[in-house]
């Protein structure tokens, strides 16, 4: 009889080579997890290359996938359990491993040639380096070629389903519900059918296999996470970005038109925009960046919602495009999914580093509302409100993403989409002006009053014809105009409408509860984008220690919320994560006059809550003085290893 | 990797016009209804402003309304064209016309969509995306406005300028080969190419009447003199002394002959397929090739584009090189989508379904 363990909280980490199918792997337990209603979420890593040579550290793929029994904000900084493919996988990983953390290893591939095109001397699963480690070597590849003899593959094919024996054995560990990835590898195979039969039969003999062997003397409780009610999916940011650029131009009534040239992290975005033409969605890979870029504009020209999605380079090549739909003044929405620069940088990495770029990237004064998603499922509601700012004000919205919540999924309470609210585009339909002899004419530059908007007109609307371009306008009438003064009006036109966004946008709010004698924090951390999560966390922590401190998050980088000075002015110190060299530290500093920190990590990877949580109390010490009472803030409070609770005989 | 057929390509499809799904105008309309309110700002005696006549002149005839005419233009002199035309346009950027007309006509399939481009802008900075306009045959008429020179900036030498130019950045003269533009539209495979003179107002009109007819990308090269810069340049043309020598015109279904008297014609090698031009004396009449511009081979028309100077112009073949039907990209882009939505599933309830995705719980 096997013991069950219940757990709060597992932090599993599946490492192979490229090839070995770990995203896969990482995926379906997570899909797994996500039904069986823990809060989950992954951080999938991989190389760029598509199969770096077999066996070498640059080769290894992994997807870290954390599940618990609450809502949770990090796919955690350490895993509690490594499943190692091949020895590159041991290695690439063994330093992030906890004391006391398991390891699954597929001895099969630790081989004299394997280990020592990895610098192990000695096979680390037979010698004593291991020895802080509970450590399982198990000859999954033998085990998996075995169960699958009677489908007559061939030994290469038959042992690539060793992921799927993996994913059965820490499906029985974890007692994860197994319909899922059963009905997806009957699916995924449908076509070919021993391939189909090879994989379930690994799967299932995985799961028998916890379930016989005497390896594993415990099991694995995560009870379901309390999430509020409703209906719930599992969703990552460019599956959720794409849906929400969809719905978005559902309720505006309007085609979407995606110009978009492949580039990672971005590519999933037109891949899956390309799924969904019965929503009116046309999507062209053009030639290159600018031609996808140029292609959108030219759709918003035509009165459809031109959309362009790009990652940092890309968006370089896009900015002169973006610079003429400012001074065209047509709705554009342009997405750039971070990655780690600068040039080609480490494209499957993430990175915050393309906020200036975007702020400023442009010649002349361009300014562009800039928005940016915190979580996965954040991307769905920033890609509606993206479209929204576009479609009212008649400007390019530049959204920022990043390869950390593109690629990472969570678990999403689907939103209704009855409860989005219309979006308007207002099209122009009569003239709006009468020219000298007193006939009616259209003003394509004369502005609403409040907004500042122009009016968007549709080309084959009789009487609106008009001719737009890159050339400085004339107010109202937006002829060529060369006039000095003109321009100066122009230039602070153009920037008073993007500064009068900051009325559809609320105001911040503090996270900032007070102790039991009612003071509040004298620090506060102000996180955008994708560290929210990692922040959230840290912060959490930093709390559980007793100590005080305040959070909020920016989604508006440009305009800023009105309140955001008060609320900077109203701390002592205001730290700033991110992962670039402090760009919205300067831009805080810059307008704001306030001394902020900036706290700067440009690893390629999200920002380690446990790191963050060590340096918030310092820096809250160092502002009270230290108070001696206080330990360093408790690592396993809530985002770390809690292997061992209560004991349960099952 | 699946391959799948273009829903259009099924055999027999009969070709539609290029104007095919643009609104006609109520009423008929004049060349002063596709005038603007704006003043022409080109140099005196510039060509540009007999391609905008002509232009002008022609559009009526289409018969469809003006505010379903759409022009794109990139950067140059000539790309200042779409200010002058009461229609909807735009004055882009350098070189993109033809990417930014590719998202229009993909959009409004009820637009006849025109980009105004020069050779700098079309054939420099603009060359990657005119090449894949070309290729994918997005329907569009583009008049690319060949002077040989970079006008607005002043005087530099072009892509399509002889080597040898001496200009403000040559002043040792230019080194680099030159486009044909004729022939690089026929290496993309384009299904209309043409060349004609702004001074030729008929037979400027005549290309324009038979590109619009097109349905995909037309391309129309447009020699144009640059009387600031590179004056004369097209002058063995014009000049009623050398013209007859010097344009080697191609009417389809009728023999290449050309020069006083017809006494030039042009013959092809049957085993390399080269073209060269002979006295017809010396080969008589029916040794002369007889234009077919509805080759589906680009080969036959591309060899015609080399009879063309690749130095200073005494010669050039005036016509239309190449018309042939084929599948119009933004058309079939079109087809994808309306065959998507009317395979059903495609209301709120549909998206709604869509956003929740397949595998969902309930929580409470």
């Amino acid at each position: 009889m096997k013991q069950v363990h219940t757990l709060d909280r597992v932090v599993i980490r599946f490492a192979g080579d490229s090839g070995d199918g770990m995203q896969l792997t990482g995926d379906r337990f997570t899909a797994d997890s996500a039904v069986f209603g823990n809060d989950i979420s992954t951080l999938p890593n991989f190389p760029a290359e598509i199969r770096a040579p077999a066996g070498t550290l640059p080769g290894v793929s992994s997807f870290q996938l954390h599940f618990a029994n609450y809502d949770i904000m990090t796919p955690g900084d350490r895993p509690d359990v490594l499943v190692a493919m091949n020895p590159a996988a041991l290695k690439a990983n063994i330093a992030d491993l906890p004391r006391g953390g398991v390891i699954i290893a597929d001895t099969a591939d630790f081989t004299k040639r394997n280990l020592a095109k990895v610098g192990y001397a000695a096979n680390p699963l037979e010698d004593d380096s291991l020895a802080d480690y509970q450590v399982h070597a198990l000859d999954l590849t033998g085990m998996t070629v075995e169960a699958v003899k009677p489908f007559g593959l061939s030994r290469k094919d038959a042992s690539r389903a060793k992921n799927m024996f993996a994913l059965g054995l820490l499906s029985w560990l974890y007692h994860r519900p197994t319909e899922g990835t059963l009905a997806f590898l009957t699916r995924k195979f449908a076509t070919k059918p021993d391939i189909r039969d090879a994989n379930v039969t690994a799967f299932k003999t995985g799961y028998a296999f916890g379930e016989t062997t005497e390896v594993f003397a415990v099991r694995y409780e995560v009870a379901p996470a309390p999430m509020p009610a409703g209906r719930y999916r599992q969703i990552n940011g460019n599956t959720a970005l794409a849906l929400g650029l969809v719905a978005a131009a559902r309720k505006a009534d309007l085609p979407l038109f995606l110009g978009a040239y492949p580039i990672t992290p971005a590519s999933d975005v037109l891949h899956e925009l390309s799924k969904y033409k019965r929503f009116g969605v046309t999507t062209f890979q053009a030639e290159d960046e600018i031609a996808g870029v140029g292609a959108a504009l030219g759709a918003s020209f035509a009165g459809h919602l031109g959309v362009t999605t790009s990652s940092g380079p890309g968006i370089a090549l896009k900015q002169e495009t973006i610079g003429l739909a400012v001074m065209t003044e047509l709705p554009l929405v342009v997405v750039d999914v971070q990655r780690a620069g600068p040039s080609t940088g480490m494209p499957t990495k993430t990175e915050q580093s393309d906020l200036l770029q975007v702020m400023y990237g442009r010649n002349g004064e361009a300014p562009v509302p800039v928005l940016a998603a915190q979580s996965p499922s954040d991307c769905f509601d920033t890609a509606v409100e993206a479209v929204r700012i576009a479609v009212k004000y008649r400007t390019p919205v530049m959204l920022l993403s990043d390869g950390y919540i593109a690629n990472g999924a969570e678990p999403w309470h689907v939103p209704d989409l009855s409860a989005i609210a219309p979006i308007d585009p207002q099209f122009a339909t009569e003239s709006n002006g009468v020219d000298a002899k007193g006939e009616p004419m259209f003003l394509p530059y004369l502005r609403d009053p409040e907004t500042l908007a122009r009016p968007w007109a549709k080309p084959g609307t009789d009487g609106l014809q008009h001719r737009i371009g890159g050339i400085e306008k004339a107010k109202d009438t937006g002829a060529v105009s060369y006039d000095p003064a003109n321009h100066d009006q122009m230039v602070r036109t153009r920037q008073a409408k993007i500064d009068g966004i900051v009325r559809d946008i609320p105001d911040l709010v503090v996270d900032d509860p007070a102790d039991a004698d009612g003071n509040t924090a004298r620090v506060l951390v102000l996180g955008w984008g994708s560290t929210y999560g990692p922040v959230t966390a840290a912060v959490r922590r930093v709390r559980n220690g007793g100590r005080l401190v305040a959070q909020t998050h920016l989604r508006h980088l440009n305009p800023f919320p009105g309140n955001l000075g008060e609320v900077l002015r109203a701390y002592d110190r205001v730290i700033v994560p991110e992962m670039n060299l402090g760009q919205l530290a300067m831009m805080l500093r810059a307008k704001y006059l306030v001394d902020v920190h900036s706290y700067s990590r440009v690893r390629g990877l999200p920002i380690s809550l446990s790191e963050l949580a060590r340096d918030l109390d310092a820096e809250i010490d160092a502002l009270s003085g230290g108070d001696p009472d206080l330990e360093p803030s408790p690592d396993p409070a809530d985002e770390l290893t809690t292997l061992s609770t209560e004991g349960v005989p099952a | 990797m699946t391959t799948l057929d273009r829903p259009s390509t099924t055999p027999g499809s009969t070709p539609r016009s290029g104007i095919a799904g643009v609104p006609l105008a109520l009423e008929p309309l004049t060349r002063k209804d596709f005038t603007s309110d704006q003043e022409v700002r080109w140099c005196p005696g510039c060509g540009d402003y007999a391609v905008l006549a002509a232009f002008q002149g022609f559009m009526p005839e289409l018969g469809i309304k003006k505010e379903n005419t759409i022009i794109v233009s990139g950067i140059g002199c000539s790309s200042r064209f779409p200010y002058y035309v009461d229609s909807y346009g735009m004055h882009s950027i350098h070189g993109r016309a033809t990417a930014i007309a590719t998202g229009v006509a993909t959009a409004r399939e009820d637009a006849a969509v025109f980009v105004i481009t020069g050779d700098g802008d079309a054939l420099s900075i603009g060359g990657n995306h005119l090449i894949h306009i070309l290729r994918r045959n997005v329907n569009v008429t583009i008049l690319l406005f060949n002077n040989r020179i970079y006008g607005l900036t002043k005087g530099q030498y072009s892509p399509t300028s002889e080597i040898g130019k001496v200009t403000k950045s040559t002043p040792l003269g230019s080194l680099d080969n030159p486009f044909n533009p004729v022939s690089l539209a026929l290496g993309a495979e384009a299904t209309f190419v043409a060349r004609t003179i702004d001074s030729d107002r008929k037979h400027l009109t005549s290309v324009l009447r038979a590109a619009a007819a097109h349905r995909g990308t037309s391309l129309v090269e447009i020699y144009q003199n640059c009387p600031i810069f590179n004056d004369n340049a097209f002058d063995a043309l014009k000049d009623p002394s050398t013209s007859a020598d010097a344009i080697i015109p191609l009417v389809h279904g009728e023999p290449i002959r050309f020069g006083t008297d017809e006494r030039l014609g042009v013959v092809r090698d049957a085993a390399t397929g080269e073209f060269s031009v002979v006295e017809v004396s010396e080969v008589g009449v029916e040794a002369l090739v007889v234009h077919d511009a509805h080759l589906q081979d680009p080969s036959y028309a591309f060899g015609l584009s080399r009879l063309t100077d690749a130095g200073v112009l005494h010669r050039a073949p005036i016509g239309i090189f190449r018309d042939v039907s084929a599948p119009a990209y933004d058309d079939l882009a079109r087809e994808q989508v309306a065959l998507a939505s009317a395979s059903g599933g495609a209301d709120d309830d549909a998206l709604q379904s869509l956003i929740n995705g397949g595998d969902t719980w309930t929580v409470g």
